[in-house]
């Protein structure tokens, strides 16, 4: 977690291309010892913002501080490069050992064979790959060579990191036990990093700040229980994976008990809204919760809405149950609820969810 | 067949018996075809890692010339040369036409765009972020240039033997601008052109080996360097 000092500042940040503006940044920083994720669309900006953050790509207007000075030469780029280290999602080795990749870069730096070995095998030792030591670069696996790329990085002791959605091409089970290794050594070295992402879940579970972003701009920044609960807009609300976004119109506020208008019905949330105000309410799919119809049952839930399936498509542990009740709502259920549920398209369902579950989103940003 | 036989067989009596008029236009022969490959792959690899790394108006232009000229003819370079090289020509004040530096420059001006369009195309192949990979690990612009000679170094040493095997075997210019003269300038393809139309198959043939086995021993050595550092 950042201590309050900034190692990374960016000011008036400006990237043309022909005629199209990739990126405008009014301001940015990163805390010492902080993560932060940078998450958003193809397109969006967010690996070109990595290469500026690195300078390796110079923009067009605009200033990159490094603890207080900023970079403004060749010279004090080269010096600032020399304290950080890039991953890109391909590991891009060099066509030699394991071993040797590892070192590249302490052998930019001259340092001597000792200090070399001791410093890989250890950078080794640390990502569990030292029995691959002699092996050829060409012949790893894609999980290999990341875990070889991420310790080539970090074997330099860089005071930041920036990774360029480093997972993107690792099936599940190497991603987590990557990811669980990175962890681990950002927290134990107390590096500074920058991680461009698409899976939120690893947002969440690496940074202390997500940064959302969308046609060179960043739309929302926030610790991830603020950017994954409190979307700003209903961009960052879909992004973030809020698949039910309901448009409606406030009725009443009887103290922070609100209670919006939507097709087909009204909708119980809590929060500060007037009355006549237009907003989104946002619904987390694991929030929302799907019961066969049922007098006896009474469900401890502010919204009950008797709705139809209208599709079902399966996302690995879970099913994902698209309802009409009147608006589109999408709920998560896992395979065992499912078939104990004995859920079909077509079939008439009770959804649920509390009011707390609900986010107001206004709808003029 | 029987010419061919008895060929072989003088080739192998020249060889083993170290025949000093073969030798030293063996030697000659490697001396100028070495020295032009070296020059070639100093000017060659410069100019191609220059053009491959850098974008510039007119890029795709100037890679098309160079790639026309991976097969410029023997003759016409020996022409220019030669004519640059006349007595009356820009260079004429050299002095060097019908020496082993006038074939040495023929050869050069050869091998020159086959090794700079083998390293364009083989530093282009490489991923485009490894640049950024090699500059982001700290490393200088001379040190990122090293790492991708490094990386592409299978290619760049096929674009040394492309070249040095482009420059032994040509004939056309050698003779335009060599002369052909006797212990001075004779190279072994010249050496070839003319015994065989003296009639000498048998010193031909011979010639003729000892060219191709300059040529494999040398490609031999290159491929040698060239897997050495392959890691298993």
């Amino acid at each position: 977690m950042s201590s309050g000092t900034k190692v990374i500042e960016v000011e008036d940040l400006r990237v043309i291309r022909g005629m199209v503006e990739v990126l405008d940044i009014p301001s940015f920083f990163l805390g010492d010892n902080e993560i932060i994720s940078l998450i958003g669309p193809n397109g969006s900006g967010k690996s070109t913002l990595l290469l500026i953050l690195n300078c390796l790509l110079k923009p067009i207007n605009g200033r990159v501080i490094f603890r207080g000075r900023e970079i403004d030469s060749n010279q004090s780029a080269f010096d600032y490069r020399r304290r950080t280290a890039m991953v890109f999602q391909e590991p891009l080795l060099f066509d030699t050992t394991v071993f040797n990749n590892v070192a590249a870069g302490l052998k930019i730096r001259g340092m001597s064979q000792l200090e070399i070995k001791t410093k890989v095998i250890a950078c080794l030792e640390r990502f569990n790959i030292v029995h691959l030591a002699g092996r050829s670069a060409r012949k790893l696996s894609g999980g290999e060579a990341q875990r070889t790329s991420l310790a080539r990085a970090v074997a330099i002791d860089p005071e930041v990191l920036f990774l360029d959605e480093p997972f993107a091409a690792l099936d599940p089970p190497t991603r987590q036990s990557i990811t669980d290794d990175l962890e681990k050594i950002i927290h134990q070295t107390g590096i500074a990093a920058v991680i461009v992402t698409h899976d939120e879940s690893e947002a969440l579970r690496l940074s202390d700040r997500i940064m959302v972003m969308n046609s060179g701009k960043i739309i929302q920044t926030g610790n991830p229980a603020e950017v994954m609960n409190h979307p700003v807009n209903q961009f960052v609300a879909n992004f973030v994976g809020m698949e039910s976004i309901i448009p409606g119109t406030v009725r009443n506020n009887k103290d922070g008990a609100v209670t919006v208008t939507v097709p087909g019905g009204w909708i119980e949330a809590v929060g500060e809204r007037l009355p006549g105000e237009e907003v989104f309410c946002g619904i987390r799919p694991e929030n929302v919760v799907i019961d066969i119809h049922d007098p006896m049952k009474s469900i401890n839930a502010g919204n009950v809405f008797s709705a139809k399936i209208a599709a079902i498509t399966s996302i690995g542990p879970f099913l994902k149950v698209a309802m009409d009740c009147g608006f589109s709502l999408v709920s998560y259920v896992s395979r065992g609820s499912f078939a104990k549920l004995k859920l079909a398209v077509g079939e008439d369902v009770l959804a649920s969810f509390k009011a707390t579950a609900v986010h107001l989103i206004s709808r003029k940003n | 067949m029987e010419l061919i036989l008895e060929g072989i067989i003088k080739a192998f009596k020249l060889l083993f018996t170290f025949d000093p008029g073969v030798y030293g236009i063996t030697l000659l022969s490697l001396e100028v075809s070495g020295a032009a490959t070296f020059i070639s792959v100093l000017i060659g690899l410069s100019a191609g890692m220059v053009v491959a790394l850098n974008n510039f108006p007119g890029k795709r232009f100037v890679i098309s010339v160079v790639n026309t000229g991976m097969g410029l003819p023997p003759v016409v370079v020996g022409l220019f040369v030669m004519i640059f090289l006349w007595r009356n020509g820009p260079f004429g004040f050299l002095g060097i036409l019908y020496t082993p530096a006038a074939i040495i420059i023929a050869q050069a001006v050869i091998a020159t765009p086959i090794v700079m369009g083998i390293t364009i195309a083989a530093v282009q192949h490489l991923p485009a972020k490894l640049r950024l990979q090699i500059l982001s690990l700290g490393a200088t612009r001379l040190q990122m240039v090293w790492f991708l000679i490094r990386e592409a170094r299978l290619p760049l040493l096929a674009a040394v033997m492309a070249g040095f095997g482009g420059v032994i075997s040509e004939v056309g210019a050698s003779i335009m601008v060599g002369g052909n003269i006797k212990g001075y300038s004779r190279v072994l393809t010249t050496a070839t052109v003319m015994e065989s139309g003296m009639g000498n198959f048998d010193v031909a043939i011979a010639l003729g080996i000892i060219l191709l086995l300059l040529c494999f021993l040398v490609n031999y050595l290159l491929t040698v360097i060239q897997q050495r550092e392959r890691p298993r």
